[in-house]
């Protein structure tokens, strides 16, 4: 069954390029919506005898090896949300009906590569579907094919490069080791007594991730793709892209390949509250709005790895938690900033002003995206920080809990001020003739502001029926 | 025996010279061609070398490479003037005209020599030998990968290309 969240979309990437563009560029929206909002539900009804046993033939059919557990689900869940909201902004964004055909090819690509990364048990195919992603995101970034936007893409690019060669030259190097790439042959063959070979190996898989994740000191191309890319795929990007490719990856082999040891621990607690304080300053004084919630999802992830370090039930649970609640408060606040850009044409904040009286439905949802993201009660991000505040604690890394609380003062301090700057105040002169964006973009604001606060307010389901079964990755 | 080791330093040969043309060509969209060219001649070498496995691994690493490096190439780069292309050329040979020379006495010093290899391998888990097993039973799903990162390229080539048309029109 998992292998047709991959067999779907290709065979209708490859019907909607038949030679009758007209019919199918006006099909290409319709089939991509159907096809995110079916991956919800799917993801969403994760009773394993309706995955496994109903339709159970499928995989071997197309003798495929993929495999789905609680992780996988929020992760399909995230993929489907971010897509589906990414869809939308470009239905108001991408005007020209050709380009919107060709950037929803390109998403339907980026899906179905995200959908592999969840899915797959070899490292090899792991790889292919970490490419798969990348390279659709890179063509996503240079989109638009301004200066910038190309900038953006050089530099995701190169550095995107220089991960794939650490990772290619570890995958190697775990070949050796274990003679095979399945993630059972590799998890069997780093239990032997630590070698250099193996160290430098699992040293170079996380330190491409972590490139690939945007984690502070490898986030250098994360600032200028985030911004320079069209709106569409900016939502994209700091949804889902940057948190499948890298941070999932890392959460997956680290629990279940490598020796999770007090060292890598270390590393991770270290890097994590290094990623919140440095992304959160740098926030601090940007005068682009694409730019600080960029800087702001470097101080986000941060959290996320700072979770994960704590190694116990608690603190992964709360790093993927968060990653799901990184995933629809961030693009919530993208997906505003691309009704802001679509209205005045800028993200400058320092031009702007007031936009609430004739953004409603921008503001309000933006309050909601920038409540969660500091953690205010009793929103989603609150939950998740407040579980990998209480792991750092019962952790005894009492330092960087108390990192990790004053983080989040200062993210409601930079999130506040954007907000002021741009939906409070006086309006601008010029702006009165403008209006809320187009029903896509809306609509996309409205979904993620819904999912935030459900999520929030129903958490004890949300907890017992997402979050508890993820301790099946601690006893593997 | 005689005609295997032939044939396999006859590919090794068109490898290297493969590898040279790809590094010293001025051309980036050459370059890519003799990085295809070269990873092909890899695969074929490991096929030969009862490396079913490696050489279909080889095969796929080529195919996203190769895509990523014709996309940026060709989004990234505009074509050069005449007086440029002979000013690179120039600067191109000064900076690896050495290349051919060190990669001959290499070559040379790697025969006369015997490597002593401590590294203990252990026996690869999959077994199978033939190649066609390979490719469409044991890594099936990295064939559907390959393919999509194929369709990534077709369609990178399209929006790029199609803007630069406009943009000479």
């Amino acid at each position: 069954m998992p292998s047709l969240l991959i067999i779907v979309p290709l065979l209708g990437l490859i019907i909607l390029n038949l030679p009758i563009k007209d019919v199918m560029k006006r099909c290409a929206f319709w089939f991509a919506l159907v096809l995110f909002v079916a991956e919800i539900l799917l993801a969403i009804q994760h009773n394993p005898l309706f995955w496994h046993n109903q339709l159970a033939k499928i995989d071997p059919f197309f003798k495929v090896s993929l495999s789905l557990d609680s992780l996988g689900f929020v992760m399909l869940l995230c993929v489907g949300v971010v897509c589906l909201a990414s869809l939308l902004v470009a239905r108001n964004t991408i005007r020209e009906e050709s380009s919107r055909f060709r950037f929803i090819n390109l998403l339907i690509i980026a899906s179905m590569g995200m959908n592999g990364i969840v899915m797959v048990r070899d490292i090899f195919s792991l790889y292919i579907f970490l490419e798969i992603t990348a390279v659709a995101s890179f063509i996503l970034i240079a989109f638009d094919k301004d200066v910038y936007a190309l900038e953006g893409a050089f530099k995701y690019l190169i550095l995107s490069s220089v991960a794939t060669v650490m990772l290619l030259t570890s995958i190697a190097m775990m070949l050796i080791v274990s003679g095979g790439t399945s993630f059972a042959a590799i998890h069997t063959a780093l239990q032997a007594p630590n070698n250099n070979l193996i160290m430098v190996a699992i040293g170079l898989f996380i330190c491409g991730l972590l490139i690939k994740g945007g984690v502070v000191p490898f986030h250098a191309w994360v600032p200028d793709a985030y911004s320079s890319a069209p709106s569409a795929v900016s939502v994209l990007l700091s949804g889902i892209v940057t948190k499948a490719a890298g941070i999932y990856t890392l959460i997956r082999v680290v629990t279940a390949l490598f020796n999770f040891d007090p060292a890598m621990k270390s590393i991770f607690l270290l890097l994590g509250a290094i990623s919140i304080l440095i992304g959160a300053f740098a926030a601090m004084g940007q005068s682009d709005m694409k730019r600080m919630f960029a800087y702001s999802s470097i101080s986000q992830v941060g959290y996320i790895v700072i979770g994960l370090g704590t190694g116990t039930f608690l603190g992964i649970a709360g790093a993927i938690f968060h990653l799901f609640n990184h995933s629809i408060f961030k693009s919530l606040l993208f997906v505003n900033a691309s009704a802001v850009e679509e209205g005045l044409g800028t993200t400058e904040m320092d031009s702007m002003g007031g936009l609430s009286y004739k953004m409603p439905v921008t503001g309000t949802t933006s309050v909601i995206g920038l409540l969660s993201a500091a953690g205010v009660p009793p929103l989603s991000g609150f939950w998740s920080k407040l579980m990998i505040i209480i792991a750092l604690w019962q952790s005894g890394s009492h330092t960087y809990s108390v990192i990790a609380i004053a983080a989040s003062v200062l993210t409601l301090a930079y999130l506040l001020i954007m907000q002021r700057k741009v939906f409070f105040g006086k309006l601008a002169a010029g702006n009165e003739d403008l209006r809320e964006a187009g029903l896509g973009i809306t609509t996309a604001s409205v979904m993620l502001a819904a999912i935030i606060v459900g999520v929030g307010l129903f958490f004890p389901y949300i907890f017992n029926t997402y979050v508890a079964p993820l301790q099946e990755l601690i006893a593997k | 025996m005689i005609s295997h080791i032939s044939i396999n330093t006859v590919l090794l040969t068109a490898m290297i010279i493969a590898a040279l043309w790809t590094v010293m060509g001025r051309s980036l969209l050459k370059a890519t061609i003799g990085l295809a060219v070269t990873s092909a001649i890899i695969t074929i070498l490991m096929f030969r070398l009862n490396s079913p496995l490696a050489a279909v691994f080889e095969l796929s690493v080529c195919t996203g490479l190769i895509t990523v490096v014709f996309v940026s190439t060709i989004s990234l780069t505009k074509p050069l003037t005449h007086k440029e292309i002979l000013e690179a050329s120039k600067k191109r040979n000064r900076r690896f005209g050495f290349l051919p020379i060190a990669m001959i006495v290499t070559s040379i010093v790697l025969t006369l020599i015997k490597i002593k290899n401590n590294l203990i391998v252990p026996p690869a888990t999959d077994t199978v030998t033939d190649v066609r097993q390979v490719m469409w039973n044991l890594r099936q799903l990295d064939m559907f990968g390959q393919i999509i990162i194929i369709i990534i390229g077709a369609l990178g080539v399209i929006i790029l290309f199609e803007e630069r048309r406009r943009d000479e029109w």
